[in-house]
Order: structure tokens, then sequence, then C-alpha cells
């Protein structure tokens, strides 16, 4: 069938089932919203912002499992994308982010609004196209999603000539690509898996420690039967959170900087950490030289260049976490291997019971902490998705919610973008329409894309901002209050400015403020009651502090403030370790 | 330690920038660089001279076969492997000298490819000890200008299955 190139882009996302796509028109990229206009099936979503389009897209793909799309224009609407492709390359996110560009005889002469995005984003996409020829399109756009979303995720690019959009094509889309040098390996190697599933069985301090591929490889379901076969005890980071429920006996926390005493002692103590779709981070893993010391380490990855970058690892295993996961549990179910870790998890609940995240609360003062203890029980069994902005917010969330479910808990975690959070609430709520979904924000972050509350008001997606209002870039006012002898620099943002109140109503959205734990809950009721979008502008404690916390570049078994304990060595019950040993 | 890593990648616009903006941004050296089509036309051969050790090696094939257009990574042993490099050197040579100039040049069974009123422009093949060599006895008449193509290598016949 005959039609232009801009119509074969449309086609082709029908062919790829795609529903939704964020963008923001202009000059270039007009055929293509042209032919978007009454295409079936497809709802586009304009945003505020391209950076906007872009997160809410990457939000969309976290919480649905299928590539988030964005269309933008050429030059500066393209550049503002790449905040948004590198935070999604970061989180191995699947985008296909479609640019519009100048036309090819002028390309490469500085035309108007022309900018070398597929240049800039080399480094921050698995790969991109700048396409030269209409005819080419369906094959391109057939490859983009299939990189986009197979093997490790990630962003793909396609940068789109305003003459090759109006080119003409014959269109038939290919049922399969041929690309001779993408192959990922998924099912791992059954040596290699035997192996693994010896150590496991012979374990006594055994140690799960799962991330983002977990959940981007749907394996949430084979992680658990593994854990509950085996008993072992789950650690799950940050990106990895919903893939193991947060509410289970065998749940051990987030490891890492800010994450849990009990849970940095674990992993100090375990002879035996397999890490499942993880990349031994430096926010998880603090001073490598002396993390997880003891163990030996399975490390599973679908991407073979994580394993072995950080940390040498003795039971290499490249392939799909899901699959991996699986075979696994065959292999120990045809050893007849039984669980042995009675004994290591009393000393982790020992961990856990002594060395709990806490905070104080006040009469007068509304605690962040407190806010998000909140929102989790009053959201308690209801389908939720929570986003986030970054800071002692995101870290907050990471302490005091409860993630149960895949898919559910959307952060950005190796890029740490300030301004993520409400994006990624409006691509969640399209994404999962039957869930309340909630940004916990900080009153930085969340002015860095506050103008998508007019996307989230326009397009009625009742999404929920919770701002813990200090009044501070408060990640930076801590770091500078403990290691810049508390010059705040550059830190202080004054409470009332803007009012976020006014701000959520000039908007169309509803907004509350909540200035003392009486005023609280109310506040809190009355946003999730309210049927459209809203924001709580919570005034909490200015100089509240993340705790514990790990020094940069420090062991993570010696942290900084919570409940006072010292190294790992000094923290182990006799008793309970001679039953470990025994 | 140096290695010579042989390349194979789709023969299509931009591969050179993707493999060399790899090398860049992961602060991988790269000693020197050549690039050419193959027998195949749509397949290119890079050979690339890195100095790295074993674990940055490992990261380096493995980051470049991430790289969607690079087909084939191989780490050409040294002692199994063909490698050449061509250089032109335009040497000062006055009348007197020419002839001691012509007589290195031969020894290193190199051509002189242009004469003249000053200067001696040689043309040199050979692997990168016999040209440091040449180069060394070189300099002494003093060297103008200098282009070198960059190390190419192909793993020995024996290797062939
Ligand atoms: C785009 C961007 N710029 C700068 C930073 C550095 N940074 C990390 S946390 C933070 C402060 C965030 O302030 P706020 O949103 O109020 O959160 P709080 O820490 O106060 O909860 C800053 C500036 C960043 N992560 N992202
Ligand atoms: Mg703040």
């Amino acid at each position: 069938m005959k039609m232009t190139g801009a119509q074969a882009i449309v086609r082709s996302l029908q062919e790829e089932g795609v529903e939704v796509v964020f963008g923001y028109p202009g000059g270039v990229v007009l055929p293509l919203f042209d032919a978007l206009y009454e295409a079936e099936g497809i709802r586009v979503i304009l945003t505020r912002h391209e950076q906007g389009a872009t997160h809410a897209a990457d939000a969309y793909a976290r919480v649905t499992g299928k590539p988030g799309v964005v269309i933008v224009t050429s030059g500066p609407g393209a550049a503002n994308t790449v905040t948004g492709i590198a935070n999604a390359y970061m989180d191995s996110v699947p985008l296909v982010v479609i640019t519009g560009q100048v036309a090819t005889h002028v390309l490469g002469t500085d035309a108007f609004q022309e900018t070398d995005i597929t240049g800039i984003t080399i480094p921050i996409t698995k790969h991109n196209y700048l396409v030269d020829d209409a005819r080419d399109i369906p094959e391109v756009m057939a490859e983009a999603f299939h990189i986009a979303g197979t093997g490790r995720p990630g962003p793909v690019l396609i940068d789109l000539p305003v003459d090759i959009s109006r080119g003409e094509v014959a269109f038939s889309y290919p049922e399969r690509v041929n690309l001779p040098g993408y192959k990922p390996t998924v099912k791992g190697h059954a040596k290699q898996i035997h192996q693994a599933a010896s150590l496991i069985a012979k374990a006594r301090k055994p140690l799960l420690y799962a991330g983002g591929g977990v959940l981007s490889s749907d394996g949430a379901k084979e992680l658990k039967e593994l854990a509950e076969l085996m008993q072992l005890p789950v650690v799950a980071t940050l990106m990895g959170k919903g893939a193991f429920p947060e509410d289970h006996h065998l749940f051990v926390g987030m490891p890492g900087m800010h994450g849990g005493k009990y849970t940095n002692y674990a992993i100090t103590e375990t002879d035996l950490l397999l890490g499942i779709g993880v990349r031994f981070d430096d926010r998880v893993t603090g001073k490598l030289a002396t993390f997880a010391t003891k163990a030996k380490i399975v490390h599973v990855d679908v991407d073979p260049a994580e394993i072995g970058k950080n940390r040498s690892v003795d039971v290499p295993i490249v392939g799909d976490a899901k699959s991996v996961l699986a075979a696994i549990v065959a292999e120990l179910r045809k050893m007849g291997a039984e669980p042995k870790t009675d004994a290591w998890m009393r000393v982790i609940d020992d961990w856990r019971g002594r060395f709990p995240f806490h905070y104080h609360t006040s009469e007068s003062a509304i605690m962040p902490q407190q806010v998000v203890e909140r929102v989790r029980e009053l959201t308690k069994g209801k389908p939720t998705v929570f986003t986030t902005e970054v800071g002692q917010n995101q870290m907050w969330a990471c302490q005091y919610l409860r993630i149960t479910e895949p898919r559910t808990w959307v952060s950005s975690g190796g890029l740490g973008t300030m301004g993520f959070g409400l994006p990624a609430a409006i691509g969640a709520q399209l994404g999962r329409p039957d869930h309340m979904v909630i940004d916990i924000a900080g009153d930085g972050s969340i002015q860095m894309n506050s103008q998508e509350l007019a996307t989230a008001a326009i397009n009625k997606l009742p999404v929920k901002v919770i701002i813990l209002n200090n009044g501070y870039l408060g990640m930076v006012r801590q770091w500078q209050e403990l290691f810049y002898e508390r010059r705040y620099s550059s830190s202080t943002l004054p409470q009332d400015c803007p009012d976020f109140v006014k701000l959520a109503e000039a908007y169309g959205c509803f907004g509350i403020r909540a200035t003392t734990p009486a005023e609280l809950d109310d506040a809190l009721v009355a946003a999730f009651a309210h049927d459209g979008p809203a924001v709580v502008d919570v005034r909490v404690e200015r100089e509240e502090n993340v705790f514990p916390m790990v020094a940069p570049g420090g062991s993570i078994d010696e942290m900084l403030g919570g409940i006072p304990g010292g190294p790992v060595s000094e923290m182990l019950d006799e008793e309970l370790l001679e039953e470990v040993w025994e | 330690m140096k290695h010579t890593l042989s390349v194979l990648v789709e023969n299509k616009p931009g591969v050179l920038t993707r493999v060399a903006s790899l090398f860049a941004r992961r602060g991988f050296n790269i000693d020197s660089l050549a690039v050419g089509t193959t027998e195949d036309p749509t397949i290119s051969r890079m050979t690339i001279v890195v100095s790295a050790d074993e674990t940055a090696l490992e990261q380096i094939t493995k980051q470049l076969y991430k790289l969607i257009n690079v087909l084939k990574v191989q780490d050409l042993d040294p002692g199994d492997m063909i490698d050449r490099e061509l250089v032109l050197y335009k040497v000062s040579a006055l009348p007197e000298r020419r002839h001691e100039i012509i007589e290195i040049a031969n020894v290193f069974r190199a051509k002189i490819v242009d004469v003249g009123r000053a200067s001696l422009t040689i043309e040199a093949t050979g692997t990168g000890d016999k040209l440091a060599a040449m180069e060394d006895l070189l300099r002494a008449y003093g060297i103008k200008e200098l282009a070198r193509t960059g190390k190419i290598a192909l793993a020995r016949g024996s290797r062939d299955a």
C-alpha cells in the first residue's frame, strides 16, 4: 500500500500495538502530527515540555512493560528529550523516540532548528537511526521496537528528516527483523545454572540481591519461587523495588547508601550473594574493596558487559533473569535441595529488630518520614503506583513505603533526575488507569516540571503529588551539613514560593496544605478522595536528615546516623552465629 | 599491554563515530585505528590497537559487542597474526646526503616515491618494530613530515577452518 513516510510511521506504531504517544509538535514534525490526527487506536498526549513527554513515556513503559513512544520536533524539541533519554538509558527502560529533522538536502548546514541529535544521543541510546530513505521506515521502526524491548531494554531514537516523512513508501511491515549484530542471550548456560544451584544448596548464609532486571524480564514470580523454595532472604535495589513483596518475611530491605543497616549487614555477612538483574552500582556497593567480601558471587544479567564490570564474579550467568531463575528453581528441585537458612534468618531478624528505620515525631512539626508512612497506611490494600522525585523525598519513599507488586514503583535510579516524578506519574496513570498514582515529591524537584500539572488537569489524570516541602534542596543541604560545615550554599528555597496550593489551582488541580501533624491525614484523605489531580503541600520539619547513611566511598556496614551499631563484625550475636556455623 | 583488535562492523554511516565515541567515553585509549571495507562490501574491518589490561580488554570487547553494528571482535594473537603499517616520510635531503638516505631506504626495503630539491619522500611498509628502527635512523637527517595509516592485521592462515 502506498503512503507517505509520516503515514508509514503511524502505521508502524499501529502494527506495534502502540496506544499512547507522548509528544510536542513543531515545524519539521508537522507531517507526522498530521498523520497522527485521527489515527485509529493512538492517543496523543501533548505534554507541556519535551522532557515531560520523555519521562511520561518512560514511566508508561515501566508500568506496562511496553516501549514508551515519544514524538517531538527537531532542534530544541529533540534537545529537550536528552535528559529523559539519558534517564531511560541508565534505568534500562524501553523507549522509541522519534525526532523531526531538517530536510536531507540542508542537513549539515546549520539550518534553522537543526541539531545533530543522533550524534548527541549516541552515548545515551541503545541505538539510533537517521532515516535517509522513506522506504526504510517500516524496517527501521520494526528494528527500533525490537532493540528497545529485548535483551537489556533501552531507548532507541529515530531521526526523521521532514522530506523523508513526506516521501513515498509502499508499506509492508516486516514479520521479523534481521540484525546480525544483535542477538541477546536469553537462556542461561546449563553448566553455570547447575553451579549456581549447587552453591545455593550448600550455602548457610545465602542472599538474593535483586534489581531492575527481575522486573524488566517479568521475573518476580520466579524470584519468589526461588526465595520460598530455599527460604532465601531477598534484598532489592531501588530499581528492583516491587520485584519481591516488601511485606514478605524473607524481604530484607534495600541495600546501599540509604538502605537498612540490617540490609547492609546481611550483604556484608553473606557467604553467597546472588545478584539477579543488578549492576553492582556504587550507590549499592559503597567501597568495592569491602563489599560482600565473605561471599561467593553469582551474577545473572542479560547484559554480558555488566558481569565482572565492577566486581569479579565466581559464577557468571548471561541470560534473562526470569528464564535463569526458573532454570535454577528447576535444577534445585531436581537436586532435591532443602532450605538451610533457618539460623541465618534468625540472625537477620535479630538485626532487623534492633536496627529498624526510625525517626522522632513531634507535636508541632510534621516529619517527612511520617508523611510517607501515612501515605502508605492510607493506601494499604488499594492498587497504587508510586513515583518519586529525587533527593531526600525519594530516599524516604524507599525506606517507608512497602511496594508489593511488580511495576508499581517508578523512580529515577541511575540518573537521579529531579523533575522526573510528576511527568512519570502522568505516564503511569495512562498505563494504569485503575490505579491511584502518587508522586512523592520534593519542593525543589517538583518545580523542574511543574508545568505538567496542566497535562494532568487537561487529560483528567488524577495523579496525586505529595510535596515534602522542607524549603531546601534537602539532600544537598544534608551533605552540606555533614560534609561542608553547614555552609548551605545555594540550597535554600523559600517554603512559600511558589504557593503550591495556588499553583495547583491555577492549573485547575486540587490544592491543599498541611502544616501541623493534626492536619496531615485530612489533607491526604481529601487529595486522595478528589476525583482529579491534586497537590498536597506538606510543610515538613526543615532540617531532617535521611539516615542511616553510608558516607561516600565508605564501607556499607559502617553507617552514619540511625540506631547506633558498628560494623558488622561487632554486630553479630555470638550464640546465633554459632548455630549458623554449626 | 598492547592488543590488536580486529573488529568487523556493518558498513553503514556513523559506525566509526559509534566505535570511537565508545572508546572515548569509557576511558579506553586508542593507539591506532584503521578502517576499510572487507571482501564483502557491506562489512568493514576496523583494526584497533589499544593498551589495556585483561579486565579492561574484556570490558572493551563486551561493550563493542553491545553496539548493534558490530558483528565480531577478535583479539589477535601477536604470535599468530600478520600485521602491517604503511608510513610516508618526507626527509630533509640536500643533494650531498641523498645517497645515504636512499641506502637506508633500501636496507628497509622502502621506496623513494618523490624527490624534491631539498627532500625525499619514502614509502615504507612493515611491522611496528621495523618502522620504528627506520624512523630512528631517518630522524638524524630531519623528518619534515610524516603520515601513517595505522596498523592493519589479519590472523594467520592456520587459523582458518
Ligand atoms: C536535574 C538535577 N539537578 C540537580 C540534582 C542534584 N540534587 C540531588 S537531590 C537535590 C535536592 C532535591 O531537592 P528537593 O526536590 O526539594 O528534595 P529534598 O531532598 O528536599 O527532599 C539536588 C539539587 C539532581 N539530582 N537533578
Ligand atoms: Mg526539598
